[in-house]
């Protein structure tokens, strides 16, 4: 029941977040209702689907399965600063010309977690970048386009022929 | 990425100097989308705006003594609590029927359940806060006396004497029956060298859309207006339901739809947790919201399929099909689904069962059934995959029991291409199909004869593959025979309006929606390549019943088909305005002229005269210099319905290539491959990716969802831990190929193409895993989803 709140200091996409946030309270809820960073979304809240993945100090992490005090003194990155900063610039403009996406839902979590995989370097083949996603749920494209699009992203970066 | 290369287009009218039609040209709403700036129902915030959440029951059946809402009321941030009879005084209760599905019966649903509780998770209190997560922690001190009742859980006994009746004033638990007999089905099965049968059994799933269902209605008092924000595919079919049941004009009601994180059918209905929010927000006279939790989307979105089919095929030993015969039972919960109804589903199975075969003897009976479990209604390719997997299955069996080649008796049985208009034995009416070309192509894509024999050798060293096919028919563009008939105000027809703006640019507004699909790339491309401007040059406006065309919305694969004729012919329309204004100005023939990337030129010649920014200007800032008595059109609005056809059949094939551990029971997915013909391909990616989408809804519905209940009608696994979705890992790459065959009734000649994926893979997955096992002897396998227990018992392996 109600319950007193614990203030957190934090940064997100760079800038200093001082809040209180009650102590139940997710790393999802708190990025969407508190600070109004709706790119991160819940799909299934129990840490199945992947729709609310952020990065937190570098790793990605389920929004969900994260309570906001735990974020206190981290580094949170969301879509939307992850796509100001212009580090996946690359990987969305793919998606766009695949049409790598249709509802848009899961998009923000798909991309966040293909980072991870290309930010490792190297030329990911087809069946490593689907076992890299085969944590995030999309309904609309039944996933080859996304495969697609990620692959072609880690074709330019590593400078790889197709 | 592998895409096989379309058929060369057979555009004519449509290839305008500076068409979009027939490119694949990228969304415009993509950028937003992914840099996480779209704007969901769920997203939404509004000031003075509550939460709702609902208490729903426990019991698949159960009497509601007494609700005890006190504590709850007191909790913190709690602003009230409503149970059933509180709503009823501004919200009038629905019954789910059509009446052109005669005899179809349902009983009245209210927003909240009245005294008794009809399955496990029906909405049967309200609880209203300042949070969502206050309201949930008031929601627990809720005390609901219920007095458990029996359920009626299995639909294979729902209409025995000594089951109990749901509805007792509707004197039994049958819904809907329906009952075909064409052509001559005794004869059939005396023609038949071999009968051959088999039951089929097609699991309960759901849709599981990314966003769950979301609304946000806002009643203001002072306007008498309420506005609702919601994640619907049919913006002015809610708009008059929300007025209908409150009892208020359908003007003063407003439906807002944004960015929909997916909705498949799902969000095409009427909840009764939606219509509460409505009337609680009339009620608090200010903005409330509901968003659906994962449990609660497990309990409450529809349901769909839960069909027992037992078929039956004749066929001569030349491989003739000489009968089809089905008995199908559907369970579909304690209500039929308002407006809709829950019995299209089985009369759509009726309808396409065997239908794009020659063999006019059929005979088939569905019988739809109430039973205490979530609602079932219309979800993707809504009857399809059950009418296909059926049809295709027993197509198999024959074959193998006649030794012959599943294609080649396809072959000999398919409706040739040149055997148009044909009626199917059911009634329902084909244009035109193209069944032997797609299946000749795609038996080309798959190198058919290489694959086989691969799967031989194969076969030598232990390792089983299988090779199945399925060819089908989908619904699509439907006309008002659809729902309109039936008394369900849906529109059938819809329209866009596009209007000149004083930059020279075009807003292109319409009734149908976005749900990702691309409708509002499709319109773009059409209405650009019509009226004759740079794509960049549109702005598409849809989602809002104040300001678009009154229209049905999408469903039914009917957006690109309907309001892409509309846009074709509002954008004409348009031209034919701006050509007119031009040639005063220019003082010029109307007819000499031609707008072609957002410029006048000389239609013969191509040579430039002026830009569509100067004439904009003119017309809108400087009117005063053209001649006395012009005066320019700057909007032109034009509607289309389909009148020709009821629908605009599409066809299809899809072949699913797959492996079977036989010690795991586990299903492999090697490939899988679909040709379609949904007539003119307006943009060939998308069309493709609805496709490629489509076929993993149906791998999903073969291979792993399943919403289980047991025998008191408690969903077991109504979670996203326990029912499983196709993911990226387990599925295939998909190679997609066309035939285009447009219909006649537009001239743009487009179909639908968002169902076809769904409707013919889970039968190609069945069919393939039959022919995996066949060399084993396994017992054909027919219960969908494919578990690997069901195919370790049919091997005989435990």
């Amino acid at each position: 029941m109600s319950i007193e709140s614990c203030p957190i200091v934090l940064t997100v996409n760079g800038e200093t977040v001082i809040e209180n946030v009650e102590p139940r309270t997710t790393l999802v809820d708190f990025l969407r209702d508190s600070l109004g960073l709706t790119g991160t979304r819940t799909g299934c809240e129990h840490g199945v689907c992947g729709t609310c993945t952020v990065r937190v100090d570098g790793t990605i992490v389920r929004g969900c399965l994260m309570l906001a005090v735990q974020c206190d003194g981290a580094r949170v990155e969301t879509i939307e600063g992850v796509s100001d900063t212009g580090e996946i610039a690359d990987l969305q403009e793919n998606f766009r010309l695949r049409n790598a996406l249709q509802c848009g839902f899961c998009t923000p979590g798909i991309l966040l977690t293909a980072q991870e995989l290309l930010s490792r370097g190297g030329m990911p083949d087809r069946e490593a970048i689907r076992l890299h996603l085969s944590g995030n749920y999309c309904r609309c494209t039944g996933y080859q386009a996304i495969i697609d699009a990620v692959e072609t992203t880690a074709r330019q970066r590593t400078g790889t022929n197709s | 990425m592998t895409i096989t290369p379309d058929s060369p287009s057979v555009l004519t009218a449509l290839d305008r100097p500076n068409s979009y039609i027939g490119r694949s040209v990228p969304r415009p709403n993509l950028r937003r989308l992914t840099e996480g700036r779209g704007s969901y129902v769920s997203d939404t915030v509004l000031p003075r705006m509550l939460h709702v959440v609902f208490v729903r029951s426990p019991h698949a059946h159960a009497r509601i003594r007494a609700i005890d809402t006190l504590a709850a009321s007191k909790a913190p941030g709690v602003v009230a609590a409503f149970v059933g009879a509180d709503l009823t005084e501004v919200m009038s209760p629905w019954v789910g029927v059509l009446t052109h599905l005669k005899g179809l019966k349902s009983a009245p649903q209210y927003p909240l359940a009245m005294e008794r509780a009809c399955w496990q998770g029906e909405a049967v209190c309200a609880i209203v806060a300042r949070t969502r997560a206050l309201a949930e922690d008031a929601a627990a001190l809720v005390d609901v006396d219920y007095e458990e009742l029996p359920a009626v859980a299995d639909a294979e006994t729902a209409l025995d004497p000594q089951t109990p009746v749901i509805h007792p004033e509707l004197g039994d638990n049958l819904t809907f029956e329906r009952r075909v007999n064409a052509g001559d089905p005794d004869q059939g099965m005396r023609d038949a060298a071999e009968i051959v049968e088999a039951t089929f059994v097609f699991g309960r799933h759901t849709g599981v859309c990314n966003e769950a269902r979301a609304i946000v209605a806002d009643w203001n008092a002072a306007e008498q207006r309420l506005t609702v924000y919601q994640g619907t595919q049919a913006p002015h079919m809610m708009q008059n339901l929300f007025a209908k049941h409150l009892g208020i004009a359908e003007q003063q009601v407003r439906v807002i739809t944004k960015d929909v994180g997916g909705s498949f059918g799902v969000k095409v209905h009427a909840y009764a947790d939606e219509m509460a929010t409505v009337a609680i927000a009339k009620l608090l006279r200010r903005p409330v919201k509901f968003v659906a939790d994962r449990l609660e989307s497990f309990l409450t979105d529809i349901h769909a399929r839960d069909h027992r089919v037992h078929g039956k095929i004749g066929v001569k030993k030349d491989g003739t099909i000489t009968v089809f015969e089905i008995d199908d039972l559907t369970g579909i919960g304690p209500y039929s689904v308002y407006p809709r109804t829950s019995g299209i589903e089985a009369n759509q199975v009726v309808n396409l069962t065997g239908s794009w075969y020659r063999c006019p003897n059929y005979r088939a009976l569905a019988r739809v059934v109430f039973q205490n479990k979530n609602v079932m209604c219309q979800y993707r390719a809504v009857g399809h995959p059950i009418a296909t997997a059926v049809t295709e299955g027993l197509v198999d069996l024959a074959a193998a029991r006649i030794g012959m080649d599943p294609v080649e008796i396809r072959r000999r049985n398919l409706i040739p291409d040149d055997g148009y208009p044909a009626t199917a034995p059911s009634g329902i009416k084909f244009e035109k199909l193209s069944q032997e070309a797609a299946l000749q192509k795609i038996v080309t894509m798959m190198r058919y004869d290489d694959l086989r024999a691969e799967q031989e050798r194969l076969r030598k060293q232990g390792v089983y593959r299988g090779i199945g096919m399925t060819t089908f028919v989908e619904v699509t563009n439907p006309s008002p025979t659809f729902y309109g008939i039936g008394g369900a105000r849906i529109s059938a027809q819809d329209g866009v309006t596009m209007r000149l703006d004083g930059a020279g640019t075009v807003f292109c507004h319409t009734g149908v929606s976005e749900q990702g699909q691309g409708t509002e790339a499709v319109i773009a491309q059409v209405a650009a390549s019509a009226f004759g401007v740079p794509i960049s040059s549109v702005r598409v406006i849809m989602g809002d019943t104040d300001n678009t065309p009154y229209g049905g919305g999408t469903w039914a694969s009917r957006a690109a088909g309907i309001a892409g004729e509309a846009a074709w012919q509002a954008g004409k329309a348009l031209r034919a305005n701006v050509l007119a204004l031009a040639a005063t100005i220019l003082q010029a023939q109307p007819q000499s002229l031609d707008l072609r990337d957002g410029i006048v030129v000389d239609a013969a010649s191509s040579r430039e005269r002026m830009g569509l920014d100067e004439i904009a200007r003119i017309a809108h800032f400087r009117p005063d210099t053209l001649p006395p008595g012009f005066q320019p059109e700057l909007v032109a609005t034009r509607h289309y319905v389909p009148r020709a056809w009821p629908f605009a059949f599409t066809n299809g094939v899809q072949a699913s290539y797959l492996e079977v551990d036989v010690d795991t029971g586990f299903v492999k997915l090697l490939r899988h491959w679909c040709v379609e013909d949904c007539g003119t391909i307006i943009n060939p990616l998308l069309v493709d990716e609805q496709v490629r989408g489509g076929i993993v809804q149906g791998i999903g519905a073969a291979l792993y969802e399943h919403c289980v209940y047991d025998e008191r009608g408690q969903l077991l696994n109504g979670n996203m831990a326990d029912y499983l979705v196709p993911m990226a890992s387990e599925m295939p790459d998909m190679d997609i190929g066309h035939v285009v065959t447009p219909t006649a009734d537009s001239e743009l000649g487009a179909k639908g193409a968002g169902e076809a994926g769904t409707a013919g893979a889970p039968g190609a997955v069945m069919n393939a895993i039959n022919d995996a096992l066949r060399p084993l002897g396994a017992k054909t396998l027919t219960e969908m989803p494919f578990t690997p227990g069901l195919i370790l018992r049919a091997i005989g392996r435990i």
